[in-house]
């Protein structure tokens, strides 16, 4: 129903354009060099008004309806719900909202029929409103915007500053998610933190919050606070990430060595694209690759050796996810390396130094906090990666350094947590945030301290 | 090497700390050290393109088995007694072709195997009878020569994946038999199958007596038009052997078969260690061998959607998701992203506000994209009480971990159009806008084209947030508009990757080949956009 709205707002718009512009063009019989604004411009000041207003209108109404239809809902059948809890609620009014529009749901009572009658008739109720709403408001916009059509009439700075208004909020959408990202995050985070205080979760070593309630079945008592501690995720994490970053270190640094100062040009011509694929191919296909050819392999040679080697690995995650980070390393260390002017190499070739002795004495220590930089951003990548180790690391929260043994990470245990069907409210998922917003905090510290290595210890040579 | 140098010496030279033998040792450990460092940089180039061609050759080789699909053809009965035409919805169809295939083996009796062999074919057979009834009424009315799929684990043997399976060899002896079916008695004319069942990993009892377990491989005689599986062998009188045996196809007499008209067949991988019995794989080499069975293109796999049943699954579902999904990715991050880096390359003034924004962009690149999935379940779907496993939820939450991606090409591809083109507009009297929307964004389209197409790339292939927002729900049916439930290419992968039906590992492959050439052909515009279009200044 609104679909059709909106379609016929921009139909509307369309045909205020060319009024619009057939109106500025008839004022001045035709003269269009007397107009203070294009014709065009005109015409796109008319369509402006005439459906912009009612546009956002509808925007706005579809952001908040949902929510004001839910609670006439639950203020209706109020004596009904009053036994049952939050989730229920919700579950219900979905229900509710499913057998309104036609869906089929789970099972059905007669209150829930009756509520999705008012549903239905709540919902035509507030559809017909915004109808009119926007209607008028295109009328209006319309009727108001067209008497203003004259020759002298400056419409082009009116769009202008539309134009403006529209790129500025566009750009303000970024600093937007960020905003969201942290609010959501804090505040889910604050709820869990007043189930379990902080302290425990940061500096707890048990983490098993498949059992989060003390006791079980009918006896399930409060939640229980020490199954949440992060020390082992974070160790975890940890381990996997000093394994990829042993991988992706020497080969994606000595790649971009080579690549930079050794490599003929047909080399290079080869090299650098299969880097950018290695670069593009899917987490998931590496996730895919560890857990079905890396970890069986390492654990055949290890019992060849007569190791035992866990199934699940940190060394085979570890190990994939820094074949994963092999580009990054070399891509941003490849930028450093070029950025360090020729003269110094040309210089120390004078001197009699070899190419080897110039790289590791001249370049590398020039381009130190460069690659620095690049290791650390590295190092947030392995941290916040999430397909490799959900499908290669293991479940289970080990406090251990041997890379033999199934270690499970912060992003393994967020999309345990979170993936199927779970009561919202549960300690359990709230803890999920609590990872996440100790993941972001990381990540952005770990970004935040690679942009200022660069900035204060880049050495200026030209 | 001392009289060489004091020759040297002869000839005028000083010997010099930069001459002498210890200098010259020092400068050959330079270039060792030098062609070393060279070595070790080619080195970790050669085994980055090791890990692709590994990783890729890995997945090829799975996916490769999965693009064919084999068929079984049978004589079903659709005559007015079976298939009533009034009433074609109340049909068991299943029933009809389970009957067909029984009919094909009449001596298979006792409910087990029975039960056996209807699983020889898939559990969707009916439901393609149906459709297949439903679309051509002419089948009905009598006996048609349909072909139904086969099921996963017998689709595997049939491609070799699942057992190795050695050829028919002629034993060099005569063989008789007591019975034609049931468990029988076989007299070999010599005791060379004893040696044989020795190195096979029968197991030695008492009296010679070798019993061939479920953990020994399996040895089937061929021979007067049945098969006999062999279970124990002892020596017989005068150099002969006996074997016990159970008939898994009924022989047609007791008649000796002479040396060289019986054959052994052995199949080498033992019984307990592979997922299909010798009565299957006897009764799939018949087929076979009388022609029944067709490898076909597997159109199952490109045109359906998503099933628990390998060999009934497809990814059409999760292609036509990927596809919605990048829909709504596009459609909001195309147009906030290069409004968004118009306003800060051309219209921005250099204040804190603008400062604040490229810093935050810059740091948004860099969150992880699980963070961006946990933002769609706490703003989306429960703030703003959106559908679950939905295209456009997906397709926003990705729009917002690919817009810092699209923000910083387009400012890159504005900041190389050059100054001289803005001047020459307002010099003639455009406005600000008219400069950058009439001439500036048209030269830097083609970079900011390339940018978004790799952006996208990137969210095609992206899993993790799409977790969080519930799209890794088990759907079947296509999706068909934004707000069906739906998933996605790299969460069907995801998913399939973690059922332990062995027939997924292929199609998981095969999905994956799927993704990676969506993804080689985004690029490949990307790279034509570049070359064709990018001028530099």
């Amino acid at each position: 129903m609104v679909g059709y709205l909106v379609v016929l707002l921009l139909v509307l718009a369309a045909a205020a354009y060319w009024i619009g512009r057939t109106r500025a063009i008839a004022s001045v019989n035709g003269d269009v060099a007397r107009l203070h604004s294009l014709p065009g411009q005109h015409g796109m000041f008319l369509a402006l008004f005439a459906a912009g207003p009612a546009l956002l209108a509808i925007l706005l109404w579809s952001l908040v309806t949902p929510g004001i239809e839910s609670s006439i809902i639950a203020d209706r059948f109020s004596s009904e719900l009053s036994g049952m809890g939050i989730p229920q609620v919700e579950a219900f009014i979905r229900d509710a909202r499913a057998m309104a529009f036609g869906g089929l749901v789970g099972f059905a009572d007669p209150t829930k029929e009756a509520a999705a009658a008012v549903y239905k008739s709540v919902h035509t109720t507030s559809t017909w409103i915004i109808w009119a709403v926007a209607l008028v408001l295109s009328a209006s916009g319309f009727y108001w915007a067209y008497s203003r059509i004259a020759q002298a009439y400056r419409a082009r700075h009116v769009v202008e500053r539309v134009l403006r208004a529209f790129l500025i909020a566009c750009s303000v959408v970024a600093i937007l998610t960020t905003i969201g990202i942290v609010l959501s995050l804090i505040f889910e985070s604050l709820r869990f933190f007043q189930q379990v205080p902080f302290y425990k979760f940061l500096f707890g070593t048990h983490w098993s919050p498949q059992s989060a309630f003390t006791g079980a079945g009918a006896e399930a008592g409060a939640v229980n606070q020490d199954i949440f501690g992060m020390v082992p995720l974070f160790a975890g994490t940890l381990l996997i990430t000093l394994i990829a970053m042993l991988v992706a270190a020497p080969i994606g640094l000595m790649a971009a060595i080579y690549l930079s100062d050794y490599a003929s040009k047909s080399v290079r011509a080869v090299a650098k694209p299969v880097l950018e694929i290695l670069a593009g191919i899917p987490t998931v296909v590496y996730g895919f690759f560890a857990a079905l050819t890396v970890a069986p392999y390492f654990r055949g040679i290890g019992e060849s050796l007569g190791l035992n080697v866990a199934s699940e690995s940190a060394l085979a995650a570890g190990v994939v996810m820094g074949i994963m980070i092999i580009p990054f390393v070399s891509s941003l260390s490849d930028d450093v390396i070029n950025a360090v002017p020729q003269s110094l190499r040309d210089g120390s070739a004078g001197l009699g130094a070899t190419k080897s002795e110039t790289i590791r004495k001249v370049v590398l220590p020039a381009a130190l906090p460069g690659i620095v930089s690049a290791m650390l951003l590295a190092v947030s990548r392995a941290i916040g990666e999430t397909m490799i180790v959900v499908m290669a690391a293991g479940l289970a929260a080990n406090l251990t350094a041997n890379p033999l043994e199934a270690v499970t990470t912060v992003t393994v245990q967020i999309v345990t947590l979170l993936v199927g069907d779970q009561e919202f409210d549960s300690a359990k998922t709230l803890a999920a945030f609590a990872l996440g917003l100790v993941l972001f905090c990381i990540t952005l510290t770990l970004n935040i301290v690679a942009l200022r290595v660069v900035q204060k210890y880049r050495e200026q040579y030209d | 090497m001392t009289d060489a140098i004091s020759s040297f010496g002869a000839v005028g030279r000083p010997v010099s700390i930069h001459t002498d033998g210890a200098a010259k040792a020092r400068l050959k450990g330079r270039y060792r050290t030098e062609t070393w460092f060279k070595w070790l940089g080619a080195g970790a180039v050669a085994l980055a393109g090791l890990f692709l061609v590994l990783l890729l050759s890995t997945i090829v080789t799975q996916a490769i088995p999965a693009l064919r699909q084999n068929y079984l053809t049978l004589p079903i009965d659709l005559s007015a007694a079976k298939v009533d035409p009034a009433k074609l919805d109340e049909v068991n169809y299943d029933a009809i072709a389970q009957e067909a295939l029984a009919a094909r083996f009449p001596d298979v009796t006792s409910r087990q195997d029975r039960r056996l062999l209807r699983g020889l074919i898939s559990t969707g057979t009916g439901v393609f009878l149906r459709k297949d009834i439903a679309a051509d009424p002419g089948m009905l009315g009598g006996t048609v020569d349909y072909a139904v799929p086969v099921d996963d684990f017998a689709d595997l043997y049939l491609k070799g994946l699942l057992a190795d399976v050695g050829s028919d060899e002629a034993i060099s002896t005569s063989v008789t038999p007591s019975k034609t079916s049931g468990d029988i008695d076989l007299t070999f004319g010599d005791d060379a199958m004893l040696a044989l069942a020795r190195g096979r990993g029968a197991t030695e009892g008492e009296n010679g007596m070798l019993t061939l377990t479920s953990g020994a491989s399996s040895l089937l005689v061929v021979f007067n038009g049945g098969t006999v599986k062999l279970t124990a062998l002892w020596p017989g009188p005068s150099g002969t052997a006996v074997a016990k045996g159970t008939v898994i196809e009924a022989l047609d007499s007791t008649a000796p078969a002479a040396s060289g008209q019986a054959f052994l067949r052995v199949i080498d991988t033992p019984e307990a260690s592979r997922k299909i019995s010798d009565k299957e794989i006897v009764w799939l080499d018949t087929l076979k061998s009388a022609g029944q069975i067709e490898s076909r293109f597997n159109s199952i796999f490109f045109f359906t959607g998503a099933s628990r049943e390998p060999e009934l699954a497809g990814v059409w579902g999760a292609v036509v998701g990927s596809f919605l999904t990048m829909i709504v990715t596009l459609a909001i991050a195309f147009p906030i992203g290069v409004s968004a880096a118009i306003y800060l390359e051309e219209f921005a003034p250099k204040n804190r506000l603008t400062t604040i924004i490229e810093v935050n962009i810059n740091n948004l690149a860099a969150v992880p994209s699980i963070v961006f999935g946990l933002l769609g379940l706490a703003v989306f779907l429960n703030f703003f009480g959106m559908p679950r496993s939905a295209p456009v939820v997906g397709g926003m939450v990705l729009a917002l971990m690919t817009l810092p991606i699209i923000i910083i090409a387009s400012r890159a591809s504005l900041r190389a159009v050059p100054p001289s083109i803005r001047e020459a507009a307002l010099g003639i009297g455009a406005s600000k806008a008219q400069t950058v929307f009439h001439h500036v964004l048209p030269l830097a389209m083609p970079g900011i084209m390339t940018g978004t197409i790799l952006g996208m790339a990137h969210a095609l292939g992206e899993t993790a947030p799409l977790l969080m927002i519930g799209m890794v729900a088990f759907i079947v049916d296509i999706p068909g508009g934004f707000t069906d439930p739906a998933t996605i290419l790299p969460v069907q992968i995801f998913m399939w990757a973690d059922f332990p039906e062995a027939g997924f590992q292929q199609k998981t492959s095969a999905a994956i080949l799927i993704l990676l050439l969506f993804l080689v052909i985004m690029n490949a515009i990307a790279v034509i956009l570049r070359r064709r279009f990018e001028r530099r200044w």
